[in-house]
């Protein structure tokens, strides 16, 4: 029974983790139909931050050596301005184009990012260490819960609470809502373009850095691709949900994080290391059954 | 004459590949040969993305899964007989005793690969254009999960050494112009101009009666048979099979190539793929370095990345439909009449199309 728990807090983390990726994607996606490939980059480079550029494989600490709460602003703030100077000079140029010519250039932006990084920090995977006190495991009833765990669950849903609470009562959160349900109405209706696509590109910037803080303190390393993985369980996430809904992303991110967790725990030894294969597997099974995801807007069905 | 018409689009790519594969062999040294070849290769890789992504108008980043289903095939069949009971234990009985004769391995390999691409079409095309593209990005990562674990069968994440090198420039070549010839028909086909309507506006296609799904399937997998094609000579060019170099770099750089040359035709194609197999070449020595006077410049890895991506953003933001903007050689001394009118008429009602959308601009746009 105490397995159990530990499994549902496991898989409760991780949802909420690839929750927050999901949501971050599918507000992007809402406001300008752009699949955005470089939210893998926004993480990489939010974790790049704290450490000093150099070849070296321990290098040393750049944001990381500063005090937590400075820590958590400049990592932050450095993504949020990478993803709002992307918008600017890449994105917006080709605002009017349709989504395929979109999720090319995000495409090619990531790879740009991921080069850049490459270039300034070589490509070898690199160890840092931060947050050393929360890797203690934490005994609550019975069940011991890694701490790194508990802090994840706790960031992650704290972000999604507040992120639902601007969305929902903030005017600024409504005009947003409105635009990813239907872009057009709301610019009609005086929604200003470049401010709610600027503030949708800010938050998945701010989650980027928040999700790549939470990533480093997990794993203690640093890789160029580090970002992918979870941003590509996003993508899924954000199809799964339905694409252009934010609650559907949402649940889309859950259902991946706890399929996740389910068949890392459950799956016999010898398959357990084709457990991704597995999950996309499985959302290309859902996707079977239901081609337009599990909550359909009036934003996916193009109109004549 | 009229098969001259017909044909030129093709002659007007194939010929110069010829001239270029007879001078280099008889006036260039052994590497410019080899870069010849491996451009040649990327060729039919980015041919075959070219099939599906330029007729569909839908990215497909799942090609490569099947370039590398078809390498493995062939290295199953044709490689180390010595060795392979040892190190792929876990092949069936028939392939870890037997070696079979490298053309009959090779179709079968083909083959392999495009029911691949046909089994996995079959859900993939049924989802929307973006959806599509992502879940083909699925299937990349499902592969490569899987391929890089199965030890006994693809020996995990090492390298295979050892099959046979048969892919010589003039066989490269004719599989190339093969490619090329295979796209063409299909795009002139009546399966192909279905498919290129669908592309300019799914919903009125689908009100002519095409069904995009069938459609789609077709493209997807003859797309995904040429992509085999380009897997097996890979592997017999480097005589190696190894799954991470068909991951996500070879998929960034052939869909740089289609981007950049303009994918929405054959020739964009060719050209995307002539003109950044010759910035990567240059980028590759300046990365070697580079010695002006007594000064020794020489670039940091991941340079050549940053490059191509660069030249790929500028492509979309400033030339969106890329260097040959769509359009294919076209034998222009005669009136367009006959075979090729098909293509200029959908050119046509993408110009009245795109009239259309300029009147309606004022309220369509999104800045």
């Amino acid at each position: 029974m105490a397995n159990f728990f530990q499994v549902l807090i496991d898989a409760v983390a991780l949802g909420s983790l690839y929750a927050l990726v999901a949501l971050s994607i599918g507000l992007v996606f809402g406001v300008m139909r752009l699949i955005n490939f470089a939210q893998a980059d926004y993480v990489t480079i939010g974790a790049y931050s704290l450490v000093v550029p150099t070849a070296s494989i321990t290098p040393s600490l750049l944001f990381g050596a500063l005090p937590t709460g400075l820590m958590i602003a400049a990592v932050v703030i450095t993504v949020t301005l990478l993803a709002l100077l992307t918008e600017r000079i890449a994105f917006r140029p080709l605002r009017n184009s349709n989504p395929t010519t979109l999720l090319i250039a995000s495409f090619a932006v990531s790879y740009f990012l991921q080069s850049l990084v490459m270039l300034l920090h070589g490509g070898r995977p690199k160890a840092v260490s931060i947050g050393g006190s929360l890797t203690r495991a934490v005994e609550f009833a019975g069940i011991r819960i890694p701490g790194v765990q508990l802090l994840t669950m706790g960031v992650a849903i704290t972000l999604l609470l507040a992120l639902v609470f601007f969305l929902k009562r903030t005017p600024i959160g409504i005009q947003l809502r409105a635009a990813a349900e239907d872009f057009q109405m709301a610019r009609l209706l005086g929604v200003p373009a470049n401010r709610v696509i600027a503030i949708a590109f800010s938050i998945s910037g701010l989650l980027g850095g928040a999700i790549s803080l939470l990533y480093v303190i997990q794993t203690g390393t640093l890789d160029i691709r580090m970002g992918m993985m979870p941003v590509v369980y996003g993508f899924f996430a954000t199809v799964i949900g339905g694409m252009g809904s934010l609650p559907g992303a949402v649940l889309g991110g859950f259902i991946v994080g706890i399929v996740s967790v389910l068949l890392q725990t459950y799956l016999p030894v010898d398959l357990r290391a084709f457990r991704d294969a597995g999950v996309f597997g499985l959302v290309i099974l859902i996707l079977l059954v239901r081609p337009q995801g599990l909550i359909v807007t009036s934003a996916a069905k193009e109109r004549v | 004459m009229r098969h001259l018409r017909f044909w030129f689009p093709v002659l007007a790519l194939a010929v110069p590949l010829l001239l270029l594969v007879f001078l280099s062999g008889q006036f260039a040294s052994a590497g410019v040969q080899r870069l010849v070849t491996e451009a040649l290769i990327r060729l039919v890789f980015a041919v075959g993305l070219y099939i599906f992504v330029g007729n569909s108008g839908v990215v497909s980043f799942g090609h490569m899964a099947f370039a590398a289903i078809a390498a493995y095939a062939t290295a199953w069949q044709t490689c180390c007989q010595m060795l392979k009971p040892i190190t792929m234990s876990g092949l069936p009985a028939f392939l870890r005793d037997n070696t079979f004769p490298l053309l009959p391995a090779a179709i079968t390999s083909v083959a392999l690969a495009g029911l691949v691409a046909f089994l996995s079409g079959l859900i993939l095309m049924r989802l929307s254009a973006l959806g599509a593209s992502i879940s083909s990005l699925a299937l990349l990562f499902i592969l490569n999960v899987v391929y890089s674990n199965w030890e006994s069968v693809t020996m995990g994440t090492s390298t295979i050494v050892g099959l046979p090198i048969y892919a010589k420039p003039w066989i490269v070549l004719g599989c190339a112009i093969a490619a090329i010839v295979i796209a063409y028909l299909f795009q002139v086909s009546r399966w192909g101009l279905a498919l290129r309507a669908t592309r300019e506006d799914e919903v009125a296609a689908a009100a002519c009666g095409i069904s995009l799904y069938w459609t789609r399937l077709f493209a997807f997998t003859v797309s995904g048979l040429v992509a085999g094609l380009g897997g097996v000579l890979l592997a017999h060019f480097m005589g190696t099979v190894s799954i991470t170099s068909f991951y996500l770099s070879l998929t960034f750089l052939i869909v740089a190539m289609l981007v950049v040359g303009g994918m929405r035709s054959l020739a964009g194609a060719v050209v995307g793929v002539t003109v950044i197999s010759l910035v990567i070449d240059i980028l590759r020595r300046a990365e070697a370095g580079l010695s002006i006077g007594s000064m020794q410049l020489s670039m940091p890895p991941g340079t050549q990345e940053l490059i191509l991506a660069g030249i790929m953003l500028l492509i979309l933001i400033f030339r969106k439909d890329g260097i040959m903007g769509g359009r294919e050689f076209q034998w222009r001394t005669l009136p367009d009449r006959g075979l090729s009118q098909g293509e200029s008429s959908i050119g046509n009602q993408r110009a009245a199309r795109s009239e259309f959308v300029s009147l309606e601009e004022p309220t369509a746009k999104r800045s």
